[in-house]
């Protein structure tokens, strides 16, 4: 056994562990049935399945000798960004009551994203499109 | 000379991240890069200062290396329990549930880091922020004891960054 050999296992085990998750996020997608639910499955098993894929790269280039970095920035930029992009369609999610209403705030007024000055208020408007 | 280097280098860390991520970028570990990589880590937060006032002043970074440690495992777990759920649990019998997070946090960053911890352990989202900032709304999957996750949260992340922030 080769460095090679034993390199090109790990590249083909990263790979399919990554494909895995990710084809469990599109599982999740595809079965639930309200929006809310269905937004955990693929922002989240996607990272684990993104993550993996990546450092199928990662391990790819090393054997190759040709090492290569760049995959860790991608997963810094993806954790940092992933939240947003979810908590932006859960926002979306709350403004159209696709999904069961939130509970109001035990302490304040209401929610964040639903406090919006009274001439943004006719969502209705934009519900349509 | 404490003050040259408090106007020379407002946000020290943010100096060094952008070191590290300039160098990653050029995918070349080499001394021009590195010090490249310096003088714009040195410029971008010289010349972006005034518009980031108030920024927190304690910061434990060795604490914050362990809280990212606990939340990678924590990530990898969470990401087989959901996919597990996934592809166990029938639509009828799931039971999703919006819980409320009561926040001892203040800092605006502390509470980004938590809402985004939060939304990267798979089964738990972050949807909002109370008008004033006292609670966060999170919703859960998959969960049989709302106020069980509730607390872990709390106890998990929040008191970790609790303490990497004073």
């Amino acid at each position: 056994m080769t460095v090679e050999t034993i390199g090109t296992y790990a590249v083909a085990i990263f790979l399919l562990i990554g494909s895995a998750f990710v084809m469990i996020g599109v599982i999740g997608l595809l079965k639930f049935n309200d929006p809310m639910t269905r937004l955990h499955a693929p922002t989240k098993v996607g990272t684990i399945g993104i993550g993996m894929l990546l450092m199928a790269s990662m391990a790819h280039s090393f054997i190759l000798g040709e090492p290569s970095i760049h995959e860790l920035l991608i997963m810094a930029f993806l954790f940092v960004t992933a939240p947003i992009s979810a908590n932006f369609i859960a926002k979306v999610n709350i403004h159209h009551g696709v999904s069961e209403a939130p509970p109001a705030p035990p302490r304040d007024g209401m929610w964040a994203t639903l406090n919006s000055p009274d001439n943004d208020q006719n969502v209705e408007d934009t519900k349509q499109v | 000379m404490a003050r040259a280097f408090q106007w020379l280098m407002p946000h020290p860390l943010l100096t060094l991240i952008l070191t590290i991520v300039w160098t990653l970028l050029q995918n070349d570990i080499s001394a021009g890069m590195i010090v490249f990589g310096l003088i714009l880590g040195i410029v971008i937060p010289w010349g972006t200062s005034i518009w980031w006032p108030d920024r927190p002043m304690g910061f434990h970074p060795g604490r914050m290396v362990i809280y990212s440690i606990i939340v990678l495992w924590d990530i990898i777990v969470a990401n087989l329990e959901v996919a597990w759920i996934v592809l166990t649990v029938p639509n009828a019998k799931l039971k999703p549930a919006w819980i409320m997070v009561p926040l001892d946090l203040r800092l605006p960053e502390a509470i980004t880091l938590l809402a985004g911890t939060i939304t990267l352990t798979p089964g738990t989202v972050s949807a909002d922020l109370s008008d004033e900032g006292h609670s966060l709304l999170v919703h859960v999957l998959h969960t049989d004891d709302p106020d069980a996750v509730r607390d872990e949260i709390k106890e998990r992340y929040e008191n970790r960054l609790e303490r990497i922030f004073s």
